[in-house]
């Protein structure tokens, strides 16, 4: 086991959490940390909401027969879970949360380029958040989270109040990416050019170029279905001369590129946490920060692979289908890369690792089930199967939630300057691993065979999957349960961390955990490249922060 | 046309297990193998090496390729129909699938065909967005409210096949089921000779019975009293009923006729006016039959 010398940590005397008080000093913070806080909490929140209903869709699938819910309480059970875990949760967690909090601190900035904006964009979260809850109590939202026409131009559900809270959380997500472009582009510290910036800056900034440019298009497409249903304009509902597969168009030419916004920042994380971990200079540094920009760049040419059997011509889906194959190559290049980092690197299996070693296994999984699904032939048989649901849980959950859990637990003690249990933590990745593949294997299996998603019902045939899949589900929840417990109780009574627990050299880890309100008590000097463990640990050069007090 | 698909899904669930195998087998024996053992200060020197990234982006791009052209000339093949095939319309409503055949009779809920010959399934929808699923003959296609679509197959198998709707319609989006049945020939030319109409033997009343589910009938109407979409036909004929408009009716025979092919016209209150009209599919002799057996669920 390692050997790390037992040393007494002390929380500084000052710090951003303790420098102001009240809640006041919080709802009114202009600091990039404590705005990253609220956030996380809001998007923990969301998580928790889409969680509930999550288990209430797979405990009502324990059998074909009614167990709890109505056929259309599980219209809105699924709807609302697909609509509140990503445009609540997932599109803004990890750059939102992580982004603000982390970002400045490794490009050593003191805040973000825009603070007051920065605040604004959390409010204008809770407005849209607002709206969506009024959705729910207000005769709920039976249209699953693609708000489709024209289903959705009638149905009796409170679709304008929903798709009106996403148009104004759109804006809350511009704001992000716009403010992030700008301090990564102006406010990095002396001496960090363009490539020794950390591969997470370089995801988050692929991400927020995707934010600024495709989530207008959202905007616009929700204006017009609410003008539609408002005004009796006809644009997508074919009864007033609209054509519902425009909708599908402008509503994947965002939901395509949201994918990204989704997963560029869950492997951004990987990045830090492989290097980290193995102590080894990432390997292919250039080809992982370009294979961000590309994936950025092409998400934006692939929509249509959304739309094999919806009427599109067969030239655009074999177009589509081309561009899509792709998007697969940059992915591909990521892992191998980060596998051969951790070839010959001294491997750290700490609750961070555990969570990137689960991303790599069923972020391939996702991956491969992708190009499956990129094939137009076979699309033709799988699409809207739940073979669709297992890929993309393999990728949003198996990939960036996977991701998110690793840095939660990464940036845990600079947050909070404390750790937590760490056998706990160990025992709930394991957990969440085992749930997560029980849940979602089986899915692969069952859409193979025919099963369509989003059926409240099912034939018999189905009855064993369907089972097995919803005590995957149990599993999984007991896992994050558990997490959420300890991380808490971690806050309060975990052991003080020290500024730098896991040894890591990008450099949020130079100042002390929490970081000072200004994060660096003096202005950071670039003293080598994010990853220089060869020179740093190996010389024995050991950095003035990495000393032992 | 379904071994084709099937043999380049197996093609790309090989080179998926093999390729995951290299992924999972790498990773967990590098975590196992290099685990740090207390000396914080090993680590190796940073090395580049183009090659290495030239070979992991150009294999899978050749592999990508290979599986790229393999599948638009299969669905290329699902696109292109057979001059010769014989075309049925198909209707997707909530939530129901309806079958016309050309100067022939329709059906609801069951399509009907030879087998070995090729069928061409002119498609629309009465609503919202359907989607024509048969994951035996894997053939696919949404059916949309503003325009036709088509798709087509050649059953090689006589026997039962699942049909489902795929796409979300709501409410009875996941009981919007059917099935495929394919006949050997000579018997499809039969059944299409003796398609409509009470069977041999079999009483108006008997008939009623048989459409009350083969036209679906029975997705929103009980025969047991209960409430669903629909009022119960237990006890229909001779209730009074009231109107949305206020106006109380007494069911007769006349109400019936035309609440199954108007059924706007005279909608009761508490129900949501969503039961599509079924002019054209209904004919004459089959109102009959279901008046028939509405008349005898009494109370």
């Amino acid at each position: 086991m390692e050997q790390t010398p037992v040393t007494e940590y002390k929380i500084p005397e000052r710090n951003f959490l303790n420098e102001t008080k009240g809640i006041k000093s919080w709802l009114l913070t202009l600091d990039h940390k404590r705005i990253g806080i609220l956030y996380l909490i809001s998007v923990m929140s969301a998580f928790f909401a889409g969680g509930i209903f999550a288990l209430l869709i797979r405990l009502e699938l324990i059998s074909p027969a009614k167990e709890f819910l109505t056929a259309d309480g599980y219209n809105q059970v699924f709807t609302l879970h697909g609509a509140i875990m990503i445009f609540m949760f997932i599109i803004p967690s990890i750059p939102a949360a992580f982004g603000n909090f982390v970002m400045p601190l490794m490009i050593g900035a003191k805040d973000v380029a825009f603070p007051r904006l920065n605040l604004a964009s959390w409010y204008i979260y809770l407005i849209g958040a607002g709206f969506a809850l009024y959705a729910i109590f207000s005769g709920g939202i039976d249209t699953g989270w693609t708000f489709y026409t024209p289903y959705s131009t009638s149905t009796s559900t409170a679709v304008i109040p929903m798709t009106f809270g996403v148009f104004v959380m759109g804006f809350s997500s511009i704001f992000t990416g716009l403010n992030f472009v700008v301090t990564i582009h102006k406010l990095r510290a002396p001496g960090m050019t363009w490539f020794k910036m950390p591969l997470f800056v370089w995801g988050i900034y692929a991400t927020a170029l995707i934010q600024v440019l495709a989530t207008p298009v959202l905007g616009i497409t929700l204006a017009l279905l609410i003008v539609e249903r408002f005004a009796g304009i006809g644009i997508f509902d074919p009864a007033m001369g609209g054509d519902p597969v425009l909708f599908q168009h402008f509503f994947w030419f965002y939901s395509h590129p949201a994918v990204y916004i989704m997963i560029l920042p869950g492997m951004a994380i990987i990045s830090e946490l492989i290097a980290a971990f193995s102590h080894r200079h990432i390997f292919g540094y250039k080809f992982i920060a370009f294979s961000s920009l590309g994936i950025a760049f092409t998400g934006f040419l692939v929509w249509g692979h959304h739309m094999f059997v919806a009427g599109q011509s067969d030239l655009a889906a074999v177009i589509f289908s081309f561009i899509t194959f792709f998007v697969g190559i940059p992915s591909g290049i990521k892992i191998f890369n980060w596998i051969t980092t951790m070839y010959k690197g001294s491997i750290s299996l700490k609750a961070p690792m555990l969570w990137a070693i689960a991303f790599l296994l069923e972020f391939s999984i996702g991956g491969f089930t992708g190009v499956v699904l990129g094939t137009l032939s076979i699309d033709v048989h799988l699409h809207d199967t739940y073979f669709v649901v297992a890929h993309f849980h393999y990728v949003m959950v198996g990939g960036t939630v996977m991701a998110l859990f690793g840095g939660l637990h990464y940036w845990w003690p600079k947050i909070w300057g404390r750790m937590y249990n760490e056998t706990l933590a160990a025992i709930a990745a394991v957990l969440v691993f085992i749930g997560f593949n029980v849940t979602f294997f089986v899915q692969f299996i069952m859409g193979s065979q025919g099963m369509p998603r989003r059926y409240y019902t099912y034939l018999p045939q189905f009855e064993g999957m369907h089972g097995f899949s919803s005590i995957g589900s149990l599993i999984m929840a007991v896992g994050f349960f558990l997490i959420g417990g300890y991380l808490i109780y971690a806050i309060f009574k975990g052991k003080p961390s020290g500024p730098n627990p896991w040894k890591a050299l990008t450099m949020e880890w130079e100042t002390t955990s929490p970081p000072p309100t200004g994060n660096f008590d003096v202005t950071p000097q670039l003293r080598h490249g994010p990853y220089d463990y060869d020179k740093v640990v190996a010389k024995n050069v050991v950095p003035e922060y990495m000393h032992e007090h | 046309m379904s071994g084709r698909i099937d043999n380049l899904f197996d093609f790309i669930l090989w080179a998926s297990v093999i390729l995951f195998a290299i992924v999972a087998i790498s990773t967990i024996y590098f975590a196992i193998r290099y685990r740090r053992h207390g000396d914080i200060a090993r680590t190796t020197p940073y090395i580049e090496n183009l090659g290495l990234e030239i070979t992991w982006t150009i294999i899978p791009f050749i592999l990508l390729m290979v599986i790229f052209v393999w599948g638009i000339r299969d669905f290329l093949r699902l696109h292109i129909i057979p001059a010769q095939a014989t075309e049925i319309k198909v209707t997707g409503q909530k939530w129901f699938w309806s079958f016309s055949y050309l100067d022939g009779p329709s059906t609801v809920g069951e399509l009907i065909v030879p087998v070995n010959k090729p069928i061409k399934l002119l498609m629309s929808s009465q609503d919202v967005i359907h989607s024509f699923y048969v994951p035996d003959f894997r053939i696919k296609m949404d059916v949309l409210p503003n325009r036709y679509t088509v798709t087509w197959f050649e059953a090689v198998h006589t026997g039962e096949f699942q049909l489902y709707c795929t796409e979300f319609c709501g409410k009875g989006h996941s009981e919007m089921l059917g099935k495929v049945k394919v006949l050997p020939q000579d018997e499809f030319k039969k059944w299409l000779e003796t398609s409509s109409g009470p069977q041999e033997g079999q009483t108006l009343e008997e008939y009623g019975a048989s459409l009350f589910v083969k036209k679906a009938c029975v997705t929103c109407h009980s025969t047991d009293g209960s409430k669903n979409v629909g009022p119960t036909f237990l006890g229909l004929m001779g209730r009074s009923e009231v109107l949305k408009s206020g106006q109380t009716i007494v069911v007769d025979e006349n109400y019936l006729r035309e609440s199954m092919l108007n059924p706007m016209a005279k909608v009761v209150v508490g129900y949501d006016p969503v039961m599509p009209p079924f002019q054209g599919i209904l004919k004459s002799v089959d109102i009959d039959g279901l008046i028939a057996y509405i008349k005898s669920l009494e109370k």
